[in-house]
Parts: C-alpha cells; structure tokens; sequence
C-alpha cells in the first residue's frame, strides 16, 4: 500500500481542464518532486490533494483512506502538512500565533511546546522574530515561518509548492538542507518545483508534468541525465 | 453662548458616552462580520432589536407572574442579558447558516440583498409576535432601575451606568478574547486568509459561525440594555440605529474591533453634541431634530476622504 495515491484525478477550473487524469505516488520515507513548466498543473496537484480544488473525477488515497473532496480541515488532521505557493503567512498574527495556528489540532500545550522548540531548532531566526508581526519578516524568513508553521503539526506528509521561489540561491540552499534532514527524521516530501535542477537533487523521484499530464515518471537521477528534461527545465 | 456650551459640556459627554457604548458594541457585530466575510451584514440591527424584545419579553413575564418584586434586580438583569444573549447569538448563527453560508461564492451583492430581505423577516415577525401577545407592536417594557443619580451638576440616569458597565465589560472581554485565546487566534486567521486556514486544520465554517454566535449576542445584550434606557421599543428601532453603528464601524475602520469601539464613542458623543448644542450655536435654525443627519455627514465625509477609517488598512500586505 503505497503513503498517497493519486489515480487519474481530473480537475476543472471553470471550463478549463487543468488536470487531465494525474496518477501519481508517493512511498513513506521517500522524496519525490513534481517538475514542470508555469500552468502546467503542478500547484492544482497538490491543492487536490488537500481538497481545496474539487476533484471532478478520480481519487486521492493516503494511508489507505480515500481522503477525496473531504473538508480541507479533516484531511490535514491525518497529517498532512501544506506549505503553499506563495508562502500564505497570516501577515497581522506575530510569528509565533503562525506558529501556534500551526499547531491548531494539537490539544496538549506541552506537545506544542515541544514541537515548537524543534522548529526554532531549524530555524534560529524565528525565535529572534518571536513577536514580530509575520509580515514585517524578509522572504527568507516568511519562507522558514511557513516550514515551520507546517511541521507545528508534525506531519507525516510534507506537501511542498515552491518553496525556493523569489529567494536567494544562498537561502534555497539553506532550506533544502532542511527539508533534506527532515526526510532523514522520517518525514515524506512530496515537492513542487520550477528549481528542477536542485529539486531533483534532492528527491528520490521525479514526475514531470505538462499540461495537465504527467509526461514522464523515474528515478530522480535518471530524470537528471534525460536529454529531454535537461532541455525544458535544467536548461 | 460659548459660556453656555462649556457648562452643558459634562452632560452632554455623559449622555454621548452612554449612547456612544451603545454604538460601539453594535458597531462591533458589523465590523466582525466584515472582517471575516467582507458582508455588511444589514440584518444586525434587526438582531439588536429583537435582543431588545427578548429582553423586555423575558422582564414583562418575571413581572407578570409576580416575581420581580422578590428577586434581586442585579440578578434579574444579569440573568434577561445572558438568556438574551444566548438568543440571538443562536439567531445570528442561524441566519449565516440559512441565507449567507449558501451564497458565499455567490457575488457580493448577492448576500447583501439577502441580508436585506432577512431584516425585513425578522421586523415583520417581531412585530406579529409584539401584536399578537400585547395587542400593539410598540411595547414599553419594565425599567429596573428608574432612579436618577447626581453628580454635581449633572444627572445620570442609574440605568445609563448598567448600560454603560455592561458594554465595557463586554468590549474588553471581547478584546481579550478576540487577542489572546486559540479560538480568536484562529479568528484573526480565517478573516485573513481562509484558505490556509483551513490547511492548518481550522474548521473555517465553524470559526465563522463562532463569529456570527458573539457578534450577535453582544448585539443582542445591547438591545436589552437600550430597552431599559429607553423604556419603549418597536420592531424598527434597529434600523437607524444600525445604520449609525455601521456609521461608527466604517469611522473605526470596518473590520477592526478597536476601531468599531472608538467610532462609536465618537459618533455618539458628537451626536450628543449636535443634540443639545446645535440649537444654540445656530441661533435657532437648525435644531436637535438634525443630529441624525449629522452621524451620516460623517460617514459621507468619512468614506469622501479616508475610505479606509480612522485604524482600518489602506491597503494589503504584500504577499
């Protein structure tokens, strides 16, 4: 039994058919990064994933269950964590009210207490920021608030939706040493990327995406050498 | 005249304090709304209407069945505003639930017509259930504290310190709420970004009707405690008074709870102001009849050249 099964999920945005029958999968313990071009429908996958996009036709499974088209709430208190594009902090809550909304679902405050040391543990700067409004903070750091808000939750499945985007190469270098001492730990990634080059690097395995359809699927390494890729994306 | 508006001073700050309470806690209902559905919500007026007949229908009973007499005031009035309260917080949640949570990808001036037709419901029953139980829709109910109280040269009536008490407490306790706890955490989330709201495992349509649950009853309670200052009511006194705590809340800056506070202050004590001042500073020609018409000069002058309020945001955050 694979960790999240997405068989030939279909979704519309309007008349717009923005996902053409998505099969993909995602083994515990592993990273797998979806590559692809601007609108080819790698945000859409994981937003169906998390039931903000109606799943017309399919079905997504994690652990086993078919989380599809259930509340938004409901499947990410299974534990998955979802750290979307754009970074989504709550700008007028302080760091750490993103960071105790984070950990909305957990009832005992000892827990979130713990879990709150082992994110200031990745990130020393929000400890420093503790009570800054988050929309004071820099990219960089908005970009460890949205991490961090996510592991609040101690998610088995880490979702990902480009989280290198408008940082500097210095910064997404610190961040995928991250994400990778977390899979070490035991969290499964599945990664949204335009960064192909280092998201590969960092991942397991690879989907490639284009126009709703999943173009190409392989070891992460392989993905790297395919002339193909190498043309449209590591380019 | 100068010397005439000074000493009318105190009172008129009294008077406008007490009325601006009134306001501000009304004003609250609108701008929670607005904060966390961006709906002006128009049938909050009707709310506070019917927490003002709940709690004059709750007195008139006690009073009918003859215990008033033996049970302590402070008692009957704590208990009138939590009942009252209960009511129209469950009133408010069922509104949401029935005409706005349908239409919430519907366009904005859908659910702002709907909140139309849901006020014009809820005064036509007010006033069935007024008619049918006392023969006339306009009820004068049962005053708790009738007395007056001196201080120096100005005279409060005993029933404006409970109506002023109970909104601060009200207010404060609200702020603490909205601040400091889990669920006014998720509060401030959700009217920001509901979407990853959700992805932090909020149930979204539970903290709106929370939401919904506490605008209402505070507006509730105030509809109590302007029955007892005012002794008579009708099902149409939420309409002026609701578009004046609407006034007050875009003053304040429509969806900020501090802001709503002050706007009603403000508004009410101005008010006060054109009441009792007008008259003389005009020599005559314009009148106390006219300080209605001044609360909305404000708002005119207010959306003319600050549209986003005294304490409201300009413009969003970057993202």
């Amino acid at each position: 039994m694979s960790f999240l099964v997405l068989e030939n999920v279909h979704v519309y945005y309007g008349g717009v058919h923005a996902l053409k029958g998505v099969s993909l999968t995602v083994e515990q313990g592993e990273i797998v990064t979806l590559i692809g071009a601007n609108g080819a429908g790698k945000t859409t996958t994981l937003r169906a994933v998390c039931a903000q996009v109606k799943v017309r036709e399919g079905r997504v499974t994690f652990q086993g269950r078919d989380i599809t088209n259930q509340p938004t709430h409901e499947v990410v208190s299974l534990g998955i964590g979802h750290v979307p594009e754009g970074r989504r902090i709550f700008s007028r809550l302080t760091v750490k009210e993103n960071l105790d909304i984070g950990a909305f679902s957990v009832r005992d405050k000892s827990l979130v207490k713990r879990r709150l040391e082992q994110v200031f543990a990745c990130f020393p700067r929000l400890k420093e920021r503790l009570n800054q409004k988050a929309g004071t903070l820099s990219g960089g750091e908005q970009q460890m608030l949205a991490i961090g808000r996510a592991l609040m939750s101690e998610p088995s499945l880490l979702l990902l939706d480009e989280p290198s985007m408008g940082l500097a190469p210095v910064v997404v270098e610190q961040i995928f040493d991250i994400l990778k001492d977390l899979n070490q730990r035991g969290t499964t990634l599945l990664l949204v990327e335009q960064n192909a080059f280092q998201a590969l690097q960092l991942a397991h395995r690879g989907y490639v995406i284009q126009n709703g359809e999943i173009r190409m699927a392989d070891a992460a390494r392989t993905l790297l050498e395919n002339e193909e890729v190498k043309a449209a994306y590591l380019a | 005249m100068i010397a005439q508006t000074l000493q009318s001073l105190p009172q008129v700050l009294v008077d406008g304090v007490t009325l601006g309470a009134v306001y501000a806690t009304v004003a609250i209902g609108y701008t929670m709304v607005y904060g966390i559905l961006e709906l002006i919500n128009f049938a909050h007026g009707e709310i506070f209407m019917s927490g003002a007949f709940i709690g004059t229908a709750i007195l008139l009973v006690l009073n009918g069945a003859g215990w008033l007499a033996h049970l302590p005031k402070l008692l009957v009035l704590l208990l009138t505003l939590l009942v009252a309260m209960a009511l129209t917080g469950l009133l408010g949640m069922g509104i949401e639930r029935v005409a706005y949570r349908p239409l919430r990808h519907a366009p904005r001036l859908i659910p702002l017509i709907s909140a139309i037709g849901v006020s014009f419901v809820l005064q036509d029953v007010v006033r069935f259930i007024a008619e049918w139980r006392t023969g006339n829709y306009i009820v004068t109910g049962v005053t708790l504290y009738g007395s007056e109280v001196n201080f120096g040269s100005i005279t409060v009536k005993s029933n404006a310190l409970f109506v002023l008490g109970a909104a601060v407490v009200m207010m404060a306790g609200l702020d603490l709420f909205v601040r400091k706890t889990k669920w006014g955490t998720a509060m401030r989330a959700v009217a920001q970004d509901k979407d990853t709201a959700a992805l932090m495992s909020i149930n979204v349509n539970r903290v709106i009707a929370l939401t919904f649950f506490m605008g209402s009853a505070l507006g509730g309670a105030t509809g109590v405690l302007f029955a007892q200052q005012y002794g008579t009511i009708d099902p149409y006194i939420g309409f002026i008074l609701g578009l004046k705590a609407f006034t007050a809340a875009v003053l304040g800056g429509i969806g900020n709870i501090r802001g709503a506070m002050f706007g009603g202050f403000v508004l009410g004590i101005l008010e006060m102001f054109a009441s009792a001042e007008l008259g003389p500073l005009t020599g005559g020609v314009l009148g106390a009849e006219y300080k209605d018409v001044f609360a909305f000069i404000i708002l005119i002058a207010v959306l003319l050249f600050k549209p986003e309020g005294l304490f409201g945001q300009a413009v969003k955050e970057k993202v």
